[in-house]
C-alpha cells in the first residue's frame, strides 16, 4: 500500500500511465481504430477501382435524370440519418432517453430508406442487363471508344462490389442501431456516441462512393 | 466521463469449470498459451513439407513408399509430382507466414506478456481477444483442409505460392489445385485477416489505454513498443489483403475480371470462345500484385518486428547493463514500421514497372537499412562491456541478431534494381528472406520462450538440452541457407519441383543434397526443442519470481501469474525498463516498481546510466 500512496506524488499527465491518454474509454478507442482499419478496406476498392477505370475504356451510363437525380435522394437520405444521429447523442448527452431513441428511429429509418432505394436501382440495373461480368449490350456499343475499343465490363464488377460492400455496411449499421435503441437503457452515452461514430463513418464513406461511382459515370453526351 | 482510470473497468471474475478455464477462456494468458500452440502446431506442418520438398531436391527419383501411401494421387509409386512440389510450396509458405511467424510472436507471446508488461489486469477487449483466437484458428482449419479438398487434383492445395499470384489464382481450371483448395485458401486468408484486425486493436487500446501509474510511454519495455508497433502495421496491413482477397473470390465465383487480363488462353481455349472459359477482360493481374505487397511487405515487419523486440530485452537483461540508445531504439522500431508502408513495389521490380517508380521503391528500401543499422549497432552496444550470462534464451537472441545481420546485408543487394532483375526468381531471393523473415523471427521466439517459460508454467527449461538445441539450430540453418545464395547466384531457379533437366545445374548438385542434409537435422533438432518443453512443464526446476534477475514488471508477479496478473494490485513504475548495473544501487539490477527513494538515499549517481533515462515523456 505505500507505494501506492507514494505515487499520488506524480503527476497526473495524460501519457504518464493510469490514466486514458485520450480522455475515452476502451471502446469508443477501439471504435476509431476499427474505423481506420476499415477506412482503408474501402480504400483498397477505390484504388482498386481508380486503377482499373484508368487503364480501360469506361462506360458512363448514368444520365442526369432519372440515375443521378435518384442517387442523390439516397445520398440526401444518408445525410438527413446523420444529422437525426447527431440530434440522437446531443439528446442522449442530456440524458434524455426518450428523445434520443426517437431519433435513433429516426435514423435506422433514413438508413434503411438509403437500402431500399439503393436495392432498387440495383434491381433497375440488373434488368437493363447490368451484371457483375458484363455490360448491357447497348452500351456496349454506345460507350466504345472512337477507335473501336469496347467498353469494359469491369463497371459492372466495381458497381456491385463497392456499393454492395457500402450496402452491407448500412445494413449492418442499422441492425447496430436497433440494438442500441433497444438497450438504451441500459447503456451509457458513451456506446450512443460509439455507434454514431460507427454510423457517421458509414456515412461518410458514401461521400467517396457517390462521386465516384455516380458523378464520374454521369453520361454528358460526349459519345 | 465514466471510468477516467482503470479501476472497476473490465474485472471479470477467475473462471473455475475446466471450459471456461482453459478452452474459451477470455484470461490473455491463456489465449496467449493458445495462439503459441497453434503455431507449434502449424509449424510442424509446415517443417514436413519443407522435409519433403528437399526430399525431391536433392533425391530425385527415389521412391518413398510412405509418400506413396499418403498422397496416392500426388506421389504415385512414392514419387512426388511437379504439382505436388508446387502446391506443398504454397502450403509451406502460407502456413509458415500467417500461422507461425504472425501468430506466435503477436498473438502468442504479445498476448501474453503486453498486459503484464504495462501492468494491466487483461487486455482491453477480452471476448473480442478469445474470438481473435478462435477466428484464427478457423482459418487455420479451412487451409488444413485445403489440403484433403485438393485431393482428387492429386495437389495438397493450391499450386500458386503464397503471393497467390493472379490469373493463375483467379480462373478455377487454371491448374491442379486451383479449384476448391484455392478457394479455401482465399477464405482462410480472409477469415485470418478477421482475426488478426481484432487482435490488432485490442493490442492498441490495451497500450494505449490501460498502462499503470508512472508507465509512461518512454518507460516500456522494447518488447511492448515492438507488439504496438506491429498491431498498428496488422491493423493497417490486413485490411487491404482482405479487400484484394474479396476481390480475388469474386474473380472465382462471380465471373469478375478484377484481375484477370483479356486474350487469355487456357487449355487451348480462348477466354470467351467457349462456355469452358467464359469472357474475361480488362482486368490487372498487376493490380493484385500491388494489393497484395502492400500488406505484404508490412507482414515481413509483423513476423520481425516482436522477435526485434524481444532481442533487445534479452540481450539487455544478460548482459546485465541497459539497453543501448533506449530512445533510438524505438524510433528505429517506428521508423522500420512506417517505411515498411512504402516499399511494396520492390517485390514487384519485374512486373515490368516505370523505371522510375522502381527507382523510388528502390532508395525508399535502401533507407530502411538505415533504422535497421541503428538497431543492429545498438545491439552491440549493448553487449559491448557487458558482463553477459550466456543462458539458452542470450545465445538465441544473439542468434537473431546474427542472422538479422546475415539476411538483412542480401536486402540492400536485392532493394537495387538492376540486381534483383536477374536475381529475382532464383534461390537467392529463398535465401534472403528465409534467413532474415522466417529464421531471424523465429529465433527471436526461441529467445522468448526459453527466457519467459519459467514465467508461464513456473519451472525453468533444461539448459543443457537448450544449448544443444541452440547450436544445432544455429549452425543447421546456416548450413541451409547459406549455400543457397550460391546457387542463386549461379542461377538456380525457385519453384522448380527438380533440377534433373538442367545441364548448367548439375555440378551443383552435390551442394543441393548438403542443403538437404542440413534442413534434415535442424529439423531433428526440433525434436529436442519440443521435448524440452513438454518435460520442463511437469519436471523443469522450480523458477521462483525473477529467476533471471530481470526489471520488468512480469517478474514481480508469481510464476505462473495469477488470473488478474498482480493479485489484485496493479504496480505502480518509477523508473525505466532496464536498469542494470546502476552504480550506488544494492543489486545490479532495480526494478521498475522500485521507488524513488530507495536510490536518493544511496546518491545521485544513477544519472546518464540507462539509457532511457527515468524521466520520459513528460508534458
Amino acid at each position: 500500500m505505500s507505494t501506492e500512496a507514494r505515487a499520488e506524488h506524480f503527476p497526473a499527465a495524460d501519457w504518464d500511465g493510469g490514466v486514458f491518454p485520450y480522455r475515452v474509454g476502451h471502446r469508443k478507442l477501439g471504435m476509431w481504430l476499427f474505423i481506420v482499419s476499415d477506412s482503408l478496406t474501402f480504400s483498397a476498392l477505390l484504388i482498386g477501382y481508380s486503377y482499373l477505370r484508368a487503364s480501360n475504356v469506361w462506360p458512363t451510363p448514368f444520365p442526369f435524370y432519372p440515375s443521378i437525380v435518384f442517387s442523390s435522394v439516397m445520398t440526401f437520405c444518408l445525410l438527413s440519418s446523420s444529422l437525426t444521429m447527431v440530434f440522437a447523442v446531443s439528446a442522449s448527452s442530456r440524458g434524455d432517453r426518450a428523445k434520443a431513441r426517437k431519433w435513433i428511429l429516426g435514423t435506422i429509418f433514413f438508413g434503411l430508406a438509403f437500402l431500399v432505394l439503393h436495392l432498387i436501382e440495383w434491381n433497375h440495373l440488373y434488368s437493363e442487363g447490368l451484371r457483375p461480368f458484363s455490360l448491357p449490350a447497348d452500351w456496349v456499343t454506345r460507350y466504345a471508344a472512337p477507335d473501336g475499343t469496347l467498353p469494359s465490363p469491369l463497371f459492372g464488377a466495381t458497381f456491385f462490389t463497392i456499393t454492395g460492400l457500402h450496402m452491407f455496411h448500412v445494413f449492418t449499421g442499422a441492425i447496430y442501431l436497433a440494438v442500441v435503441a433497444a438497450r438504451l437503457n441500459k447503456l451509457k452515452h458513451e456506446d450512443v456516441e460509439i455507434s454514431g461514430l460507427y454510423w457517421h463513418f458509414v456515412d461518410l464513406v458514401w461521400m467517396f462512393v457517390f462521386p465516384l461511382i455516380y458523378i464520374m459515370s454521369v453520361d454528358i453526351g460526349t459519345h | 466521463m465514466s471510468g477516467e482510470t482503470h479501476e472497476a473497468v473490465h474485472r471479470h471474475p477467475a473462471p473455475t469449470g475446466f471450459i471456461r478455464k482453459y478452452i474459451f477462456s477470455l484470461d490473455h494468458k491463456v489465449i496467449g498459451i493458445q495462439y503459441i500452440m497453434l503455431a507449434l502446431v502449424a509449424v510442424l506442418v509446415g517443417m514436413t513439407m519443407s522435409v519433403l520438398m528437399r526430399m525431391n531436391l536433392s533425391w530425385p527419383g527415389t521412391n518413398w513408399p510412405i509418400l506413396g501411401t499418403l498422397f496416392p494421387g500426388g506421389a504415385p509409386d512414392g514419387m512426388m509430382t511437379p504439382e505436388f512440389y508446387l502446391s506443398l510450396v504454397t502450403m509451406h509458405g502460407t502456413i509458415m507466414v500467417f500461422f507461425v511467424l504472425t501468430t506466435a510472436p503477436q498473438g502468442g507471446f504479445g498476448n501474453y506478456f503486453l498486459p503484464i508488461q504495462i501492468g494491466a489486469e487483461d487486455m482491453a477487449f477480452p471476448v473480442l481477444n478469445m474470438l481473435s483466437f478462435w477466428v484464427t484458428l478457423v482459418g487455420f482449419i479451412v487451409i488444413l483442409s485445403a489440403i484433403f479438398f485438393s485431393g482428387a487434383d492429386s495437389t495438397v492445395g493450391p499450386i500458386g505460392g503464397w503471393t497467390g499470384y493472379a490469373p493463375l489464382s483467379a480462373l478455377p481450371n487454371a491448374g491442379p489445385g486451383q479449384g476448391m483448395g484455392m478457394n479455401l485458401w482465399i477464405i482462410s486468408i480472409a477469415i485470418f485477416c478477421v482475426g488478426s484486425l481484432l487482435g490488432a486493436l485490442n493490442f492498441i487500446t490495451t497500450l494505449l489505454n490501460m498502462r499503470t501509474r508512472g508507465m509512461s510511454l518512454m518507460r516500456m519495455p522494447l518488447t511492448c513498443w515492438a507488439w504496438f508497433t506491429t498491431a498498428v502495421l496488422a491493423l493497417l496491413s490486413f485490411p487491404v489483403l482482405l479487400g484484394g482477397g474479396i476481390l480475388l473470390l469474386l474473380d472465382r465465383l462471380a465471373g469478375t475480371s478484377f484481375f484477370i487480363p483479356g486474350g487469355l488462353y487456357l487449355s487451348g481455349i480462348l477466354s470467351g470462345t467457349d462456355e469452358r472459359f467464359p469472357l474475361h477482360t480488362g482486368g490487372s493481374p498487376i493490380l493484385w500484385q500491388h494489393l497484395f505487397w502492400f500488406f505484404g511487405h508490412p507482414e515481413v515487419y509483423i513476423a520481425i518486428l516482436p522477435g526485434m523486440g524481444a532481442t533487445s530485452h534479452i540481450l539487455s537483461t544478460f548482459a546485465r547493463k541497459p539497453v543501448f540508445g533506449y530512445r533510438a531504439m524505438v524510433f528505429a522500431i517506428f521508423a522500420i514500421g512506417l517505411l515498411g508502408f512504402f516499399v511494396w513495389g520492390h517485390h514487384m521490380f519485374i512486373s515490368g514497372m516505370s523505371p522510375y517508380s522502381a527507382m523510388t521503391f528502390s532508395i525508399l528500401t535502401l533507407s530502411i537499412g538505415v533504422p535497421s543499422a541503428v538497431k543492429t549497432f545498438n545491439w552491440l552496444g549493448t553487449l559491448w562491456g557487458g558482463r553477459i550470462r550466456f543462458t539458452t534464451a542470450m545465445l538465441f537472441a544473439i542468434g537473431f541478431v546474427s542472422l538479422f545481420v546475415a539476411g538483412g546485408i542480401t536486402g540492400l543487394v536485392l532493394g537495387q534494381t538492376s540486381l534483383d532483375l536477374p536475381m529475382h526468381d532464383t534461390y537467392f531471393v529463398t535465401a534472403h528472406f528465409h534467413l532474415v523473415m522466417g529464421v531471424a523471427s523465429i529465433f527471436g521466439m526461441f529467445a522468448a520462450t526459453y527466457f519467459w517459460f519459467p514465467k508461464m508454467f513456473g519451472r525453468l527449461m533444461n539448459e543443457s538440452l537448450g544449448k544443444f538445441h541452440f547450436w544445432i539450430t544455429f549452425i543447421g540453418v546456416y548450413c541451409i541457407f547459406v549455400p543457397m545464395h550460391t546457387m542463386g547466384i549461379v542461377g538456380m531457379p525457385r519453384r522448380f519441383a527438380q533440377f534433373t533437366e538442367y545441364e548448367y545445374l548439375k555440378t551443383l548438385h552435390p551442394l543441393v543434397v548438403f542443403v538437404s542434409i542440413a534442413a534434415i537435422a535442424t529439423v531433428l533438432a526440433q525434436i529436442v526443442f519440443y521435448f524440452n518443453l513438454l518435460w520442463s512443464i511437469f519436471k523443469g526446476k522450480r523458477a521462483g519470481e525473477n529467476p533471471w534477475d530481470a526489471t520488468t514488471l512480469e517478474w514481480t508477479t508469481a510464476s505462473p501469474p495469477p488470473h488478474d496478473n498482480f493479485a489484485g494490485h496493479l504496480p505502480v513504475v518509477y523508473r525505466g525498463p532496464y536498469e542494470f548495473a546502476v552504480p550506488g544501487a544494492a543489486n545490479d539490477f532495480v526494478m521498475q516498481t522500485e521507488p524513488e527513494v530507495i536510490l536518493q538515499a544511496v546518491g545521485s549517481g544513477r544519472e546518464g546510466t540507462s539509457g532511457n533515462g527515468h524521466d520520459g515523456h513528460r508534458h
